[in-house]
């Protein structure tokens, strides 16, 4: 009823392919940006409720934005062109330890620079181990990515350059300073991440309603008929592991500058490639909003797990809790993929639908 | 070999054989892999959590029960325990998971199977706790000295070693027979071959995957067993178990005896490269040298050196 | 539904200067493709043997035999799916020896599958979209940014593409995903992809296969039209007789991976071999 489609004509073809072409849909859109972007930062200024401290930014919002970037990123390749990769991680990491590098190595060089040669860096890696997605597929490729992940592991580990033989193995990032602008403080830091999430989002939802979108959805779907109607399978592989694995990089460097500030290699593991999957999985696979409702949804989980127990009172061993979340994210897992394989976009396009229908139940 | 130095051979050759007996073990973890995979089309990425859980269940009831019982018993006891669990654990599986996502595609079934490694590490470690735990199954584990004929002073070589070699060839041989002698081998070879065509001559489908479950998890027994005893019980057990992914993917995913061979290929290619290559590399690289010899056969023949040949038609 | 057809062949007609301006009846006699001496083994099943016919450009061609006869082989190796174990295709004169998909389509061969290939997660406005991929020229950080040219060129394309959707009838399911549509749409939707790459050739295996006969009426005439209003030449298999002897104007007759008969339906109705082949010797 507040949600209707009926008397809204699009009479040409821009309209209908427009980003959002319902309108309620735009209303809604600018109404959160505005929030995001203006209403959020001033309620912090006034210091009203959740949003007068630090620990709504450095706990919450800056980590699930800049992990809604990463998913997006990892979606590209999952999600949107069908390579399954275990990798993920390692590509934050080399996004992560390249812009450390250069911040390191080049004075001088502009903070946005740094992360998109940064994010340059890690295409490149992808790209380098996307090469066997060529000859082999599925289930095999995913134990490629999985050396992709271990190599670059043993390279942040024991290859003194790239921490700048830093004894302990770890790192500190350098100030964050956008066009003279210092972004050290944590509201600061969210409008700085957030940018770029809103960038990011924006441009990928650009590709995939685009000739390359369609290409690699093409190759996701049936690659042998992609290449009867003249795609080149080598070129829309490779290009998704491009794509994907620069957003990797732009979200690894943004996780070590703008969320840790000082890091140590096992922050991009194989557990953060677990973390991404999960996200992409529950979010939903090849849907852009599923990326930042499933990294809200995994991240906050954990913090569920610790605090229902505390509000009843119950004891529970830190322990107990991580033991406890593991098997939550396992059964979550096992519960998208039985009752809605598409996640948890596709539960809020079902409820979307059913408001445009409401009254009638179907 | 006049030209070799003796005394460089020995060790080259204790090298080979360490990492060809601990190629052995992960032979044994990458069996769980072929045979759900062979009979079920599922990449199973839980074998490494079933042989975590295994080997905690394993470990603690028999910890526990050696205070009460004699050794004997108390391990027949653990044992019997373990067994069950895996028994639950693969009907679980079936009744719970696999049944439920019939027909979907292998990578979602490949997706659900990490989903069941989180629920069984993430439960296992709630119930059997999180240390390291030391196991003896009463194998002998002295250092020995062979082939001192040959060599000045022979080998060094450790017994448990040579046990769990022995254990590994006498499961190998056990499924070999259960594979090909047996009628339920044959059902299993059967639905291996063609779901639809094994179901339309009357082989219950569900029921061959709970049978190829529960052997997977005998087999994950054998092998925390092995590696427990070797290294103790302890979470980083899963990781051993990742190594068996680049194993198969050497042997060919549907080949049992490409699974031995990778699995000693394997292993003994990734102690040498430690010990010849490592120290010029920064050391660790058996952290990946598995993973990039799997790359490279991929590349180079991408259904494995045994696995059958991937055929495409449209 | 001429008209609808005509009006698509004009708007098409700019993107397709070679066989505009020529009426199909004129193109009767250039060959557009050749089959010479063909065989496939796989491994020591022959599936082909030498195996020579042509295929003229404006004209439809159909390739008809029993099962097994090698038919959809054929058409493998046609568009390079398959490579010949000897002998050769040979497009426009010029004997192609590494051809693959994506070069014989981009050298105009287009395609539909015995068994549906759609792209099951897309819907039918992205899947005929997708054969248009050849045409879109918009760079990386065009498609990125999505403005000016780079939508002007996609509206473009969309435009075609609705003009297919028009042609074939199937408006009302431009935003279902075609993995929920019944086959006969199906079908449909992937003779559509076919048709917008703008394809010289067109290689349809089985269009009508487990169809019934509204929908069998409706494929025959949009096979003809899209022949008649655009002069693509159609090279067709089918199991349906009827169909074959009145839309074709020449077929191959195939059996056991051997040409036995080549000519007009006429021709093709009285050669005692293809009587044989499809109603046994009768000795």
């Amino acid at each position: 009823m507040f949600y209707r489609e009926a008397g809204h004509f699009r009479d040409n073809y821009q309209a209908d392919m427009a980003l959002f072409p319902i309108r309620e849909d735009r209303i809604g859109v600018s109404l959160l940006l505005f929030a995001a972007f203006v209403a959020v930062p001033l309620l912090h200024l006034a210091r009203i409720g959740p949003f007068s401290g630090d620990y709504l930014f450095n706990a919450i919002l800056i980590p699930v934005l800049i992990l809604s970037v990463a998913a997006i990123g990892l979606n590209v390749l999952v999600g949107y062109c069908g390579q399954i990769s275990l990798g993920a991680g390692a590509f934050m990491g080399i996004g992560a330890y390249a812009a450390y590098n250069i911040a390191v190595r080049v004075p001088g060089m502009p903070l946005i620079g740094t992360f998109l040669l940064a994010g340059g860096v890690a295409a490149v890696a992808g790209v380098l181990f996307g090469i066997p997605s060529l000859r082999i597929k599925g289930l095999y490729l995913a134990v490629a990515t999985l050396a992709a992940q271990f190599f670059f592991d043993w390279c942040f580990l024991r290859l003194g350059w790239v921490t700048n033989y830093t004894p302990s193995g770890s790192v500190s990032a350098p100030a964050l300073v956008v066009f003279g602008w210092e972004a050290d403080k944590p509201v600061e830091r969210y409008l700085l991440v957030l940018t770029i999430a809103a960038a990011v989002a924006w441009g990928i939802a650009n590709l995939v309603r685009g000739n390359i979108g369609r290409q690699w959805m093409a190759t996701r779907d049936m690659d042998i008929a992609a290449e009867i109607i003249g795609i080149r399978p080598v070129e829309a592989k490779l290009t998704a592991f491009a794509v994907s694995s620069f957003i990797l990089g732009l979200a690894g460097a943004l996780w070590a500058f703008a969320n840790l500030r000082s890091w140590e290699p096992y922050a991009f593991s194989i557990d953060r490639s677990f973390q991404l999957l999960f996200i992409v999985i529950i979010g939903g696979l090849g849907s852009i909003v599923g990326c930042f409702l499933g990294a809200a949804f995994i991240w906050l989980l954990p913090l569920v797990v610790e605090a229902v127990p505390r509000w009843l009172s119950i004891p529970i061993s830190a322990d107990a809790a991580a033991n406890l979340t593991l098997a939550a994210f396992g059964v979550l897992i096992l519960l998208t993929l039985i009752y809605e394989p598409h996640g948890l976009a596709r539960v809020w396009s079902i409820t979307k639908h059913k408001l445009r229908r409401w009254p009638f139940p179907y | 070999m006049a030209v070799f130095d003796p005394v460089k051979v020995a060790f080259f050759v204790e090298v080979l054989v360490s990492g060809l007996l601990s190629g052995i073990l992960y032979a044994l973890v990458a069996l769980g892999f072929v045979l759900i995979f062979k009979a079920s089309g599922v990449f199973n990425f839980a074998q490494g959590a079933m042989v975590l859980v295994a080997g905690l269940a394993l470990v603690r009831t028999l910890n526990w029960l050696e205070a009460h019982l004699p050794f004997w018993l108390a391990l027949l006891l653990a044992l019997s325990f373990a067994g069950a669990l895996m028994t639950g654990i693969a009907w679980a599986v079936e009744r719970f998971v696999l049944r439920k996502l019939v027909n979907q595609t292998a990578l979602a079934l490949f997706m659900a199977t990490i989903g069941i490694t989180f629920v069984l590490e993430g439960l296992g470690q709630q119930i059997f706790g999180a240390q390291v735990y030391k196991l003896d199954i009463g194998l002998p584990r002295d250092n020995i000295f062979a082939l001192e004929s040959l060599f000045d002073g022979g080998i060094l070589l450790n017994t448990l070693d040579l046990w769990s070699a022995l254990l590994a060839a006498a499961i190998v041989g056990a499924l070999a027979f259960f594979f090909q002698w047996t009628r339920t081998g044959r059902a299993l070879r059967a639905v291996a071959d063609d779901h639809s065509a094994a179901q339309s001559v009357g082989i219950p489908l569900t029921r061959v995957w709970f049978i190829v479950w529960v052997v997977a998890g005998l087999v994950a027994i054998a092998a925390a067993a092995v590696w427990g005893s070797k290294v103790g019980v302890q979470f980083s057990l899963v990781y051993v178990a990742l190594k068996a992914l680049p194993v198969i993917i050497v042997g060919g995913l549907t080949s049992v005896p490409g699974a031995i061979l990778g699995g000693l290929l394997i292993g003994a290619g990734e102690k040498l490269a430690e010990v010849y290559l490592g120290p010029s590399l920064g050391g660790g690289i058996e952290h990946w040298f598995a993973y990039v010899v799997a790359l490279v056969v991929l590349l180079v023949r991408p259904q494995g050196l045994f696995g059958d040949r991937i055929i495409e038609r449209i | 539904m001429t008209g609808n057809a005509a009006s698509l062949a004009m708007s098409l007609a700019p993107m397709a200067p070679a066989m505009a301006h020529v009426a199909p009846a004129a193109l009767a006699s250039k060959p557009l493709l050749a089959v010479e001496n063909v065989s496939l083994r796989f491994g020591g099943v022959k599936a082909l043997s030498d195996v020579s016919f042509d295929i003229r450009a404006g004209e439809i061609r159909a390739i008809i035999g029993p099962n097994g006869a090698g038919k959809t082989s054929m058409l493998n190796c046609i568009n390079g799916f398959y490579r010949p174990s000897s002998g050769h295709v040979a497009l426009d004169g010029v004997r192609h020896r590494h051809l693959r998909p994506s070069l014989a389509a981009r050298n105009g061969i287009a395609r539909t599958f015995q068994n549906v290939a759609l792209f099951k997660g897309m819907t039918t406005l992205d899947n005929i979209m997708t054969g248009r991929a050849l045409k879109i020229r918009s760079s990386f950080l065009r498609q990125l940014v999505r403005h000016g040219a780079a939508l002007r060129e996609e509206i473009e394309h969309r435009r075609k593409v609705e003009e297919i959707i028009d042609f074939l009838e199937i408006q009302a399911i431009r935003k279902t995903p075609v993995g929920k549509l019944p086959y006969g749409l199906q079908k449909r939707v992937e003779l559509g992809r076919a048709l917008a790459m703008e394809p010289r050739l067109l290689l349809l295996d089985e269009p009508m296969a487990g169809m019934n006969l509204e929908e069998k009426e409706d494929m025959s005439r949009f096979i003809v039209e899209a022949n008649q209003a655009f002069g693509t030449t159609i090279t067709l298999i089918e199991h349906d007789i009827g169909v074959v002897m009145n839309l074709s104007d020449r077929i191959v007759v195939l059996n056991h991976g051997c040409k036995i008969a080549d000519g007009t339906p006429e021709e093709v109705r009285c050669n005692p071999q293809v009587i044989d082949a499809y109603l046994g010797s009768g000795e």
